[in-house]
């Protein structure tokens, strides 16, 4: 009996021991189901989530504490793939955050920038060039499109002007197949 | 011949409708009075351009250099007056515009001064570089920068060369006729191209259809002082792709996601071989290719086109007819329909198909997939074209391309058979450029995240560098401070004594602004009122000092 009982213990003893180690041995750093989430996200820093960045945003999702379904950018179809990543039931995109608009990039009117530099500091992704009383530029090939140079504009000379479709962007459509029709 | 042939999996034997066009002899097609000359008609970065508008530019005279590794230039196809560099209507199924220069053409014909290079004894690189300006691209069909394929890279050697006079696809005859007639020049650029990928085997396969171009091809090879094999080839569509004249003529398959060049195979079509023979023995860049204008026309012909001639002028010189229902850029396999007839003949339009009801009536309604797999048997590519179908349609491109869309040479033999009439090449290029897109998403908010992050990083260190710099002012002024009455020989400061005298040196700093600031206006005044003012002052003084007293009596008691 005594020994069975001191086999039983000693087991349980060994086996925690090398739990307990392993778990600082192996520990991983960071939150991986924060990563595949913000792997998803669009990456466009626009806040609109109510998240000051895209990674925020993720690592509140992975910890339960925001919807799937606050990202318009993402659009329906990220709401989709954040569903098939955390196992849930996919739902509409909450229309408080706002709503899905088509790709733009921001574009500054040189004629009225006063150069203040404001749109410089609001720009999550460093994609407006210039300096203090120089014109500013944005870099389009790195715009994501947040809209956060807006508002801060004293002098409303930044608009966002739709990515127009041309030959390097153009792509097939869905090929659609005539049903026969039934009388 | 006594070489052994092999055969590829699948393919089709669509009727060939060849004869319609490669009787009559090729004719120089007229000089349009305007040329529109597109800038990206080649695989790879578009050329930019290097005229204004209003210039003249000459025949053969570069209007755009290749930017980029993967580019060629683009030249003048005759002498004008520049008087666009806008977007105009390309060749392209989606109708969209892209940028073009466009030449008012002064029917002179004026040739830019030309001369032949010396190639054998240039440097390999310089030849190419040459090439390159020279606007050379693959005339085949996929218009890949030559000069880039002429590079034999680490290797150093390629060592079989095969020049592809298959062209399988049904109606297209401009290779055929230019064998016939043109089979000494493809064979000198063949030697060019052997000088530069240092091959030692080179064999030119032709589809056994086309027996005058086989007899004057081997005539030519004859009079060579090097051995090239010409060989015929059963004719099966699509036995001209690259892919498949390999494995034709050498047995080999190209693998997987990887290029002939890796199993030491180079491919290039006779009309490549044949622009290279007059790049470099006549110094003519590559602004006219032969086209054949066939199908729905009175007289279906191979014309000798400047690139930048309006499609329908070509039409109209083949006789157009009533009753025509469309026109194509290439063949009924894989030509992708125009959507404007305006739009310019391109270093990609080997032919222009005009359609009618009578000879491509339209398909039938697409049914349902059976899943006969007879696209399967017809595949050349060894897909599971069905299954392929069935992911694309779904929007479930990973599976697609876990089952090798991407080795789809898009050759319409699945579609050809296909019992239910389903357009499955088209569901093929929507999943393809779906990925892509993806693909450039994916790469845009690495891009963001990447900046975004670094952003993060750099506000962090702005704040440490601020914080650390004021530290280091603060130390050196304390340091300056506690100096000096160290030097008095004072007792060592203590913390506080140092934090007293900061103080108190700032506040002398402060009231010495003060005083500097405070305005003076009773320096200008006469002795006598400065006097009165004097007394003024000290009465006032006096005041103060006695308004001050009691209060420090309180304070005492």
């Amino acid at each position: 009996m005594l020994t069975a009982i001191l086999v039983i213990v000693g087991i349980g003893i060994v086996i925690g021991l090398t739990l307990g180690w392993s778990a600082i041995r192996f520990k991983v750093e960071g939150n991986p189901l924060a990563e595949k989430i913000d792997a998803i996200l669009p990456q466009t820093q626009c806040g609109q989530c109510g998240f000051p960045g895209c990674r925020p945003y993720a690592e509140a999702i992975a910890k339960g504490e925001a919807d799937i379904n606050q990202c318009p950018p993402g659009g329906d179809e990220g709401v989709k793939k954040l569903a098939d990543l955390l196992g849930v039931e996919p739902k509409s995109l909450d229309e408080s955050h706002g709503t899905p608009k088509p790709k733009s990039v921001a574009f500054i009117d040189e004629q009225t920038c006063i150069g203040c530099t404001l749109c410089i500091q609001a720009c999550p992704v460093d994609a407006i060039a210039g300096a203090a009383k120089q014109m500013h530029t944005i870099i389009a090939a790195e715009c994501t499109g947040c809209e956060l140079c807006l508002p801060p504009c004293p002098v409303d000379c930044i608009t966002m002007v739709p990515i127009a479709e041309d030959l390097p962007h153009w792509k097939w459509k869905h090929p659609v197949i005539e049903l026969k029709r039934v009388a | 011949m006594s070489r052994e042939l092999f055969t590829f999996k699948g393919g089709v034997h669509p009727s060939g409708h060849k004869e319609a066009s490669n009787t009559r002899p090729i004719h120089p097609a007229p000089l349009p009075k305007t040329l529109v000359i597109p800038l990206r008609q080649h695989i790879g970065n578009p050329a930019k351009p290097r005229v204004s508008v209003g210039e003249r530019v000459l025949k053969g005279q570069m209007i755009a250099a290749a930017s980029g590794a993967i580019s060629t230039a683009v030249h003048a196809s005759s002498s004008g007056v520049v008087t666009a560099i806008d977007e105009q209507p390309v060749p392209h199924i989606s109708g969209l515009a892209d940028l073009c220069i466009t030449i008012k053409t002064d029917g002179r014909d004026e040739w830019i001064p030309h001369a032949p290079l010396d190639y054998q004894t240039m440097t390999a690189a310089d030849l190419r570089l040459r090439l390159r300006d020279m606007g050379l691209a693959g005339l085949g069909g996929a218009v890949f920068p030559s000069a880039v394929k002429l590079d034999p890279g680490t290797a150093q050697t390629c060592p079989t060369l095969i020049i592809n006079g298959g062209e399988c696809e049904p109606w297209i005859t401009c290779d055929d006729v230019l064998m016939r007639s043109h089979a000494d020049e493809i064979l000198q650029g063949t030697a060019i191209m052997r000088h530069l990928l240092g091959s030692s085997e080179i064999l030119i396969g032709i589809e056994d259809n086309k027996p005058e171009a086989l007899d004057a091809m081997r005539a030519a090879a004859a009079k060579l002082d090097f051995a090239v094999e010409v060989i015929a080839v059963p004719a099966c569509y699509p036995g001209g792709g690259a892919k498949q004249m390999i494995e034709t003529l050498t047995g080999k398959q190209v693998p997987s996601g990887k290029l002939s060049t890796d199993i030491g195979i180079q491919v290039f079509n006779v009309g490549t071989a044949h622009a290279l023979a007059r790049a470099v023995h006549h110094g003519e860049p590559l602004i006219s290719r032969l086209v054949t204008v066939t199908g729905h026309v009175l007289r279906p012909q191979n014309f000798e086109v400047l690139i930048g001639t309006p499609m329908h002028l070509l039409i109209t010189l083949a006789g157009d007819r009533e009753g025509m229902s469309g026109v194509l850029m290439g063949g009924p396999m894989m030509g992708m329909p125009m959507p404007d007839l305006e739009v310019p003949v391109i270093k990609a339009t080997n032919c222009i198909l005009v359609k009618s009801d009578a000879l491509f009536p339209p398909l039938p309604r697409a049914l349902p997939c059976i899943r006969c797999t007879r696209c399967a048997d017809a595949c050349p590519a060894e897909l599971q074209p069905q299954e392929l179908f069935r992911f694309a349609k779904a929007g479930d491109f990973g599976r697609a391309q876990e089952y090798h869309l991407f080795d789809c040479i898009e050759c319409g033999c699945c579609s050809y058979v296909c019992p239910s009439h389903i357009p499955l090449v088209d569901f093929y290029r929507y999943a393809k450029s779906e990925i892509w897109a993806h693909e450039k998403d994916k790469q845009a908010a690495d891009l963001a995240r990447e900046r975004h992050e670094f952003r993060l990083f750099r506000q962090e260190r702005e704040k440490a560098e601020k914080a650390e710099k004021l530290a280091a002012k603060a130390q050196a002024k304390r340091a300056e401070l506690t100096a000096t009455p160290a030097a008095s020989g004072a007792a060592t400061p203590t913390e506080a004594d140092a934090k007293k005298a900061l103080i108190a040196a700032a506040l002398a700093r402060a009231q010495a602004k003060k005083a500097e600031a405070a305005p003076q206006n009773t320096d200008n005044l006469s002795p006598d009122t400065q006097h009165e003012i004097a007394e003024i002052e000290a009465r006032r003084a006096k005041i103060l000092e006695l308004a001050r007293q009691p209060l420090e009596s309180e304070e005492k008691t």
